[in-house]
């Protein structure tokens, strides 16, 4: 039997490779989390388990960054916001539309995710991002 | 009844705030420990402070760790260990109840509490990442996120929910620069208009550069006594009459509301139960601007006005320097400047100078009771401290 896959970033970033976005959820008191950790937040249980998330969510808010770090100076302007699933647990995420003026707080959004950078050092993640439903 | 005293501060300094080309963060930390040693002409530094406590957020500006030794010996302090303290930008507030539960412990008499940074050896691009690596890194600077970014987010939450204007940011800055221009240690001492602060350059959307704070060299440092010993060493001292430190999720996402910091008010909480006191009762404070909207958050937080009511409460004139509860006297991190570790104690400094007189051109009239507000990263850690005149 194989061992269950472990309540880490890494395992995090390892589905995000296989286009699932996961997060841990306590057996105990059914609380989704992101990042994924051990020991519950809400009531210290450390029976989680992994669970996938559907494509879907809404931004609850966002920024549009023009002043960036060195590696997303490239992309500015660009919009990272916090979006939260239909599941009800929320995500940080950089936000992909060409139109930056349309975002607006309570709309939808997709779910996608960027192929495995090509980056020698780590982390050697590869990334999420949620974009304009169709 | 009145809260008994948890530690007393007998004397204060302060470098000159602002970019100082040529200078050391250790030299920096001497010229602050050099002013409050002045001040207080009874004591003895080296002999009389046994231990100190000292602020600093990385060891990146300067290729140098292991900094709260350096910084301690070159104001004169051997062998007193001195430790390094460091939550983000309330390091220097949290290196604070370091020195207060050493004299609370009845193991020191005197210590010095304080904290430095020099940022502005290297290119704004480079400080700012390493800024934020205050923040979470492997979900919030992964995704792109910056320090202006997150204090954004929490800007547009407060917008949407409460109708917050980027007008009424903007007067934050117009008021802290107004009382920064009277701070002769502050980085940037000229005023600026509603009309600057609109038409800057946009950091990261509602958040524009004036609405920053500033990348800032300096240090600043306080001498605690216990409280029976402060009058025998000077006659201008002041309590600590509260403390408070609380701390919230530390990725934004995982919180229930952005439009206000749990662990500011959870700080403050504790430290109005322990001095005793109600918002009501502050007569002058200094909180945390790193950014506009972090000001109008705090009044919330701090109770001085009703959650969603900071846009207006800034608006009313209340905290300008005239007004009934004056905020941010020094010019705060925005005009002042924000040299990170620094700055949680510097706060501590402008209310010492408030409550003993001293502060000049912008003293506030019978203050007596002073608050403090010091947040580490985007709300992860804040700290609330409470003094009174004595």
């Amino acid at each position: 039997m194989t061992q269950p896959a472990p309540p880490t970033i890494e395992q995090f970033y390892r589905y995000c490779g296989e286009k699932k976005l996961m997060a841990v959820r306590c057996v105990r008191c059914r609380h989704l989390m992101i990042p994924p950790r051990e020991i519950c937040s809400k009531c210290r249980s450390s029976r989680v388990e992994w669970a996938q998330l559907g494509h879907k969510g809404t931004l609850v808010t966002y920024t549009v960054v023009h002043v960036a770090p060195p590696a997303f100076k490239h992309m500015t302007p660009y919009a990272v916001g916090i979006v939260e699933m239909s599941e009800g647990v929320k995500i940080p995420s950089i936000i992909r539309t060409s139109r930056l003026e349309t975002l607006k707080i309570g709309m939808e959004l997709e779910l996608d995710f960027s192929p495995k950078p090509q980056e020698s050092s780590w982390p050697h993640w590869p990334r999420y991002f949620f974009k304009e439903t169709e | 009844m009145r809260a008994k005293p948890l530690a007393s501060i007998v004397s204060v300094g302060i470098s000159k705030f602002g970019r100082r080309e040529g200078v050391y963060a250790r030299e920096l930390f001497a010229e602050a420990a050099l002013e409050a040693f002045q001040r207080v002409e009874k004591l003895d530094p080296g002999k009389d402070i046994k231990t100190a406590f000292i602020g600093q957020m990385s060891e990146s500006y300067e290729h140098q760790s292991h900094n709260a030794p350096i910084a301690a010996s070159w104001a004169g302090l051997l062998p007193a260990p001195a430790i390094r303290v460091e939550n983000a930008c309330a390091s220097s507030g949290a290196a604070l109840r370091c020195g207060i539960m050493a004299i609370k412990s009845g193991m020191f008499d005197i210590v010095l509490v304080g904290g430095v940074e020099k940022m502005t050896n290297l290119p704004t691009p480079e400080v700012t990442s390493i800024l934020a690596t205050a923040a979470d890194y492997p979900f919030e600077q992964w995704n792109g996120m910056t320090f202006p970014g997150l204090f954004a987010l929490m800007a547009t939450s407060h917008i949407h929910e409460y109708g917050t204007t980027e007008e009424q940011m903007a007067q934050v800055a117009v008021k802290n620069h107004k009382n920064g221009a009277l701070n002769p240690k502050a980085h940037m001492q000229r005023e600026v208009t509603i009309d600057d602060v609109m038409k800057s350059r946009v950091v990261s959307w509602p958040l524009k550069i004036y609405d920053c704070s500033l990348i800032t060299d300096g240090a600043s440092c306080l001498i605690l006594t216990k409280p029976k010993l402060a009058k025998k060493l000077t006659d201008n001292y002041v309590h600590i009459i509260g403390t408070g430190q609380a701390q919230d999720t530390f990725c934004l996402h995982e919180r229930e509301s952005l439009t206000t910091i749990k662990a500011a008010k959870a700080a403050a909480q504790e430290a109005y139960k322990m001095a005793d006191l109600k918002p009501k009762d502050i007569d002058v404070a200094e909180v945390h601007d790193c950014f506009t909207i972090a000001e109008i958050i705090a009044y919330e937080d701090l109770g001085l006005c009703r959650p969603g009511q900071g846009g207006k409460f800034v608006e009313s004139g209340t905290p300008s320097l005239t007004g009934s509860i004056p905020i941010n006297t020094s010019g705060g991190l925005k005009s002042k400047g924000h040299p990170v570790g620094a700055t949680g104690t510097a706060q501590i400094v402008e209310l010492y100078l408030q409550l003993t007189g001293q502060a000049d051109r912008r003293q506030v009239e019978d203050a007596e009771i002073g608050l403090a507000h010091n947040l580490g990263g985007s709300g992860a850690t804040a700290v609330v401290h409470i003094l009174r005149s004595s």
